[in-house]
């Protein structure tokens, strides 16, 4: 099969790109990696890619608020470029500061009811924090979810928190089939913190957008991608697969 | 808006939509509870943006909703003038950055404002000239204008950077209508009058000036002026300060020392003479070892040692601890900030993969009427060194992976910050060489006001005034300058033509005066002060010239290499800029609008430091009576879990990220109860799973005894950290960071005497050979007699002596790393060492021993014995294995007594569990019991249950302490 062609866009301060394209490449897929100001001069980049990966970090220091003057830049400089790459059948996944992004661009959860009814909010505790989650995968459209689960990896974030701007939003999201992942615990199951981390409205982890073509979640798959990620590996058989290879698999599997 | 209209101010404020979304006010809200005033019923934070420049109302209210609010969460209120929000907010406090102080916000939207006016095409009638950030706190339930300034100062403003605007029980401040401009100057050349002044005369213009040099310092510059026929210009003065501070030249363990006292390790008295006590004990200790996958050390910023064939790692572990006692955050920040530059700039550049923080600090239930005047609260301290490590760290992408936070009452006044970072650098791009005729290229942030006379402010005593005094020492970071600048360096170090610069160091202490005088000792710099890129106008060229401004680089750059470099750094919106030549003529020349102001043999500056001969003594004080114990060994065992020392650092811990990068192996908590890992592991290269384990030893505790067991403690309890997550011991190398409160008396030197000898035997003995280090020598506080009596505490507060040592040790294969959670029920319990003195040969052999069964996979868990002795070891197995065991004393005979056993501290000491099937014994291995899978810790000695204790209740004793200072 021809190989798959993965897009990394970075800015100043994002900085989980190199593990990401490295999972890229693990999973059988090409990547480049590149500036926003380049893409910005030169978006053919886009035409010659299938997927298209914002990965995490503090892109602009967070400053305003997370994600939000990359989420700029995108609506100022590419916003046609990249209705036109969904319009492809191409794929989209921001992970964490990317997620941030993608929903601050409009992208996600890219609803009939329009922008600004859901956003990344300061997490409950008020703090930052660095936490493995267990994820429930909301089976639909989203092209990134086999429905296996439940997935283990980490979230790192200080913003991750899902609000939405009424019930109707709230509706919406779930009814329309927005909603990829939410948090549970070990045996699937809903929960106040730490279970649900950051206090996300409905558990909310991870959206999707009309298509199922665009991916958003706050944990890190690419941090659960080598025997030794996984906080218990030493009492773990050596030889299992990863949890978040799986969602780099599903993607690519579901171009081919 | 027409063209000729003049700058106008307009403010953008915006608050959560609801209580719950406010979290910066809820924040604040739990800090004031936490510290006394649990009846303040709200504080409601608003965020202020103001912008200056051609603006109008529908031009700011575009920019706002398209930049500056989330709908979903915030109300906007857009205004003019700077007073326009607030309405309705009777007790209110605003607080606004001074003058000066970095506000790395505002100049991200400052940036982002002018594109959106480019690309909305607004240019003719729009224009953002300057914007500035602040936050207002509205208050409810407050008693009285004393609570209200109390809170304004001690919670929500920190006056050494910002100032608060107080509005409530009759205080009414003014607050601003428009910016606040930094002071101007205009160039003047100066020169300050010496070759006249007496030696009172020449200790005045040391202490007036800030200078903070001896008297024989000051007449050998007198003396090499009188040479020349003039006086000095204000920046030659300047110049030799920042290089000959004990911060950048660390003259005290440098110097000649006569030692007399205790012998070193054996009974009896002698008199020795060090020339150089550090080449003489440490560096001697790495030379006679002379390990050859050792690749540079103490040449560089930081030491290198051989990871692989193509990499090595660099290891540095710096302090920050002046700084952060007046400004906590932005202290840590620029602290660990500061050491990332060090891997930044070490050889060629190093790209900087973990970091490790320790803290000292002053217990946070500290009373709030026993804190002297101008010393920040503990709690305060602690919160912000976290928060400053967090937001640095984080937003660089380096995971902060180890660390320790100590409590003691002596750190009060001085609290310590180290920062420590690892980068992993090509091997063909260790060495650099600055070549004549390069130009110097300074990279990064710009030069301001900020961070002067750091070096020469950390040299010196903390006082009461110094607050109001040193306040421009004080830097705040800006971590995604510091990232860009990494993205630059690391595209310009690989680039298809070779690397496009020469030799490259940061600044730090001293700034450029520091990193260009360091480059060109050899061959002599010029440079130009007028073109170093500066945050405001108006800079004074001394100031320009020794600012400690963060975030920066310099590069000594080849013509025909010095178009591309720039392109490169133009490409990661990174400026880059030639500031003059390294000349090849031996001189530093200074140059202000073509007027040379500064000129000095760079042989004088740095080899013109006189060389002082101290003595040094120490002898043997009354040793310390053991206070009374607890005879339950139960009711002890949950006390000493609840040590503050001992207790869970879980809350510090998850605020930093310890797995970006995605090389995390072994993490800073271990198992299914997140118990404390002796070690952190990282694989530094996705390709490979060859990794790094990271450990530290810290034991002031024992200085006080003697700084020489204090030392081989240390390094003992580092090398056993690395040793427990399968660090190998012969491929493990040291860093020593000494902190001492002064080094002005004969007592105080032949402690740190003391401590050097410890440590270089403890390094020969166990084959760790030291690469780098630091040193603090003056954490001390003097206040006023009367306000000493009202504390009841000396005039002059010193710091308990403090030695870090950190370990970096190399693993061949992460697969077969260890954790401390016991994991199999059956699986025997061992405890190897400890329980009597070894002798250190004695001790070698059994860290050996550990390791090699660890390698050979006889061992699934392991930690080693330290705060809290042999039952707290045990007892945290057992929470972050989330399972029991029994323990049995019968099999150490009779000769030690229970207490001791299970509580003692010894060095050389660990617990293993045993992976089924194996056997392990031999010299100094005790049997102790078994893991069960019952939830219960038992320990008996013989029939006798000396303690039996759920899991549960082990946990509870062990998080509960610091949870409390965290939780918000």
């Amino acid at each position: 099969m021809a190989d798959v062609r993965v897009l990394i866009v970075r800015g100043p301060g994002t900085n989980c790109e190199l593990e990401t394209a490295h999972v890229w490449e693990q999973v059988g897929a090409r990547t480049r990696t590149m500036h926003i100001n380049a893409l910005r001069d030169d978006p053919t980049a886009l035409a010659e890619s299938q997927i298209l990966t914002i990965p995490g970090g503090f892109c602009y220091g967070d400053d305003v608020s997370a994600g939000k003057i990359m989420a700029m830049d995108l609506r100022l400089f590419l916003s046609d470029a990249l209705r036109d790459f969904v319009s492809a059948g191409k794929l989209i996944l921001g992970i964490c500061n990317g997620f941030q992004v993608l929903v601050k661009t409009g992208l996600l959860p890219g609803m009939a009811l329009g922008d600004g009814r859901v956003t990344l909010a300061f997490n409950t505790s008020g703090r930052y924090e660095d936490r493995w989650v267990h994820l429930a995968p909301v089976q639909g459209r989203c092209r990134f979810v086999d429905g296996d689960g439940p997935l283990y990896m980490p979230i790192a974030h200080a913003e991750g928190r899902i609000v939405v701007k009424d019930a109707t939003t709230l509706t919406t999201l779930c009814d329309a089939g927005h909603v990829a992942f939410r948090y549970v615990d070990e045996h699937g199951a809903s929960g106040d913190y730490p279970v649900n981390p950051n206090g996300s409205t409905d558990h909310i982890a991870a959206l999707t957008d009309d298509t199922g073509q665009v991916l958003g979640l706050m944990p890190h798959p690419e941090r659960n991608a080598h025997p030794t990620h996984h906080p218990l590996w030493t009492q773990l058989p050596k030889d299992r697969t990863p949890d978040g290879l799986r969602l780099f698999k599903t993607a690519l599997a579901s171009l081919r | 808006m027409s063209q000729d209209t003049g700058p106008s101010v307009w403010g953008v404020a915006l608050r959560a939509k609801s209580a719950s979304l406010d979290v910066r006010g809820l924040g604040a809200l739990a800090d004031v509870r936490r510290r006394g005033l649990s009846h303040i019923e709200t504080i409601r934070a608003t965020k202020l943006y103001f912008l200056r420049g051609r603006l109008d109302r529908a031009f700011v209210e575009r920019l706002a909703t398209d930049l500056l609010v989330d709908p979903v969460v915030e109300d906007c209120h857009v205004f003019e003038g700077m007073r326009g929000d607030g309405a309705g907010e009777e007790i209110r406090v605003e607080v606004h950055r001074q003058p000066g102080v970095m506000d790395p916000v505002a100049e991200t939207i400052l940036r982002t404002a002018r594109r959106m006016v480019c690309h909305w095409k607004t240019q003719d009638t729009a224009r953002v000239d300057a914007v500035q950030t602040a936050w207002r706190f509205a208050i409810t339930g407050l008693g009285n204008l004393t609570e209200l300034e109390w809170i304004a100062t001690r919670v929500l403003a920190n006056d050494c950077i910002e100032t608060a605007y107080v509005d409530g029980f009759g205080r009414s401040d003014s607050r601003p209508v428009d910016f606040a401009h930094a002071p101007q100057a205009t160039f003047a050349k100066r020169t300050v009058r010496l070759l006249s002044l007496d030696d009172d005369a020449l200790a005045t213009l040391s202490r007036d000036g800030h200078l903070f040099l001896s008297a024989a310092e000051m007449k050998a510059i007198q003396a090499y002026y009188t040479t020349l026929g003039r006086d000095p210009t204000d920046v030659e003065l300047e110049t030799l300060a920042q290089t000959w501070s004990e911060h950048c030249v660390h003259k005290t363990l440098k110097s000649d020392i006569v030692y007399r006292g205790a012998d070193f390790g054996r009974d009896g008295e002698i008199e020795v003479r060090f020339d150089n006590l550090l080449k003489s004990t440490i560096v001697a200790a790495t030379q006679e070892l002379d390990r050859d996958w050792c690749l540079s050390v103490f040449e560089d910023n930081a030491g290198v040692i051989a990871f692989d064939d193509e990499f090595g790692v660099a290891f540095k572990v710096e302090t920050h601890n002046h700084p952060s006692a007046i400004e906590p955050y932005g202290g840590a920040a620029t602290g660990i900030g500061g050491c990332i530059r060090d891997i930044m700039g070490c050889g060629l550049g190093a790209k900087p993969f973990a970091s490790t923080d320790v803290f000292c600090l002053a217990p946070p239930d500290w009373p709030e009427d026993r804190l002297p005047r101008g010393v920040l609260h503990p709690r305060r301290v602690l919160t912000g060194v976290v928060g400053g490590v967090r937001d640095y760290g984080n937003r660089m992408g380096i995971p902060t992976v180890n660390g320790a936070i100590y409590f003691e009452p002596r750190y009060l006044t001085n609290p310590l910050v180290f920062c420590g970072c690892v980068g992993l650098i090509p091997r063909n791009r260790i060495a650099k060489e600055v070549q004549a005729g390069d130009h110097i290229v300074v990279a990064g942030g710009r030069t301001g006001r900020d961070g002067i006379h750091g070096a020469t402010f950390s040299s010196s005593e903390l006082t009461d005034t110094h607050v109001d005094e040193f306040s421009h020492a004080v830097q705040i970071g800006n971590a995604i300058e510091e990232k860009k600048v990494l993205d630059a360096i690391l595209v310009a170090r690989d680039h298809e033509t070779g690397c496009l610069y020469s030799a490259m160091t940061d600044c730090g202490a001293g700034g450029l005066s520091s990193a260009v005088g360091e480059m060109g000792e050899k061959l002599g710099a010029c440079v130009d002060l007028d073109k170093v890129p500066l945050k405001y106008a108006g800079l004074r060229y001394d100031e320009i010239w020794i600012s400690e401004a963060q975030e920066r680089m310099v590069m000594s750059v080849g013509d025909e290499n010095l178009e591309t470099l720039l392109a490169v750094f133009a490409a990661e919106e990174v400026e880059a800029t030639v500031i003059g030549t390294f000349t090849g003529d031996g001189q530093l020349c200074l140059r202000f609008d073509g007027v040379v102001v500064g000129e000095l043999g760079m042989d004088f500056l740095h080899n013109g430091l006189p060389r002082e001969v101290r003595v040094a003594e120490w002898r043997r004080g009354e040793p310390k009576t053991a206070s009374p114990v607890v005879a339950d060994v139960g009711s002890r065992l949950l006390s000493a879990l609840g040590e503050l020392n001992t207790a869970s650092k879980e809350w510090v811990i998850r605020q930093y990220d310890h797995e970006v990068q995605a090389g995390s192996v072994v993490k800073p908590l271990a198992g299914r109860g997140h118990g404390p890992s002796d070690a952190a592991v990282v694989r530094p290269r996705l390709d490979s799973d060859r990794g790094i384990a990271l450990g530290c030893g810290l034991c002031p505790e024992m200085a006080d005894d003697d700084p020489y067991e204090m030392a081989l403690s240390a390094v003992d309890e580092a090398l056993r950290n690395v040793i427990c997550v399968g660090g190998d011991p012969a491929r493990t190398a040291i860093l020593d960071n000494f902190c001492w409160g002064s080094v002005d008396s004969p007592r105080a030197l032949g402690s740190l005497v003391r401590a050097c000898r410890g440590a270089q035997d403890a390094a020969v003995a166990f084959g760790l050979p030291f690469i780098s280090g630091k040193d603090s020598l003056n954490n001390q506080f003097s206040q006023s007699e009367q306000e000493a009596a009202r504390l009841q505490m000396p005039a002059r507060v010193s710091i308990p002596d403090t030695l870090l040592i950190s370990a970096i040790s190399i693993i061949p294969d992460v697969m077969c790393c260890v954790t401390m959670d016991l994991k199999q029920a059956g699986n025997r319990l061992l405890c190897v060492g400890g329980f009597v003195n070894r002798g250190l040969d004695e001790a070698a052999a059994i860290h050996g021993r550990v390791a090699a069964w660890i390698r050979d996979g006889k061992v699934v868990a392991a930690h080693d014995v330290s705060d809290g002795g042999l039952a707290v070891a045990i007892a945290e197995m057992c929470i972050a294995g989330a399972t029991g065991a029994t323990v049995n004393l019968d099999a150490f005979g009779e000769s030690v007594e229970d207490a001791a056993l299970l509580f003692g501290e010894w060095r050389c000491c660990y617990v293993l569990e045993c992976s089924a099937g194996a056997t392990i014994g031999g010299d100094a291995v005790t049997d102790i019991g078994c893991v069960t899978d019952t939830p219960t810790l038992t320990v008996s000695r013989g029939e006798v249950t000396l303690a039996e204790s759920s899991i549960d209740a082990l946990s509870e004793a062990w998080r509960r302490p610091l949870a409390a200072v965290g939780g918000v």
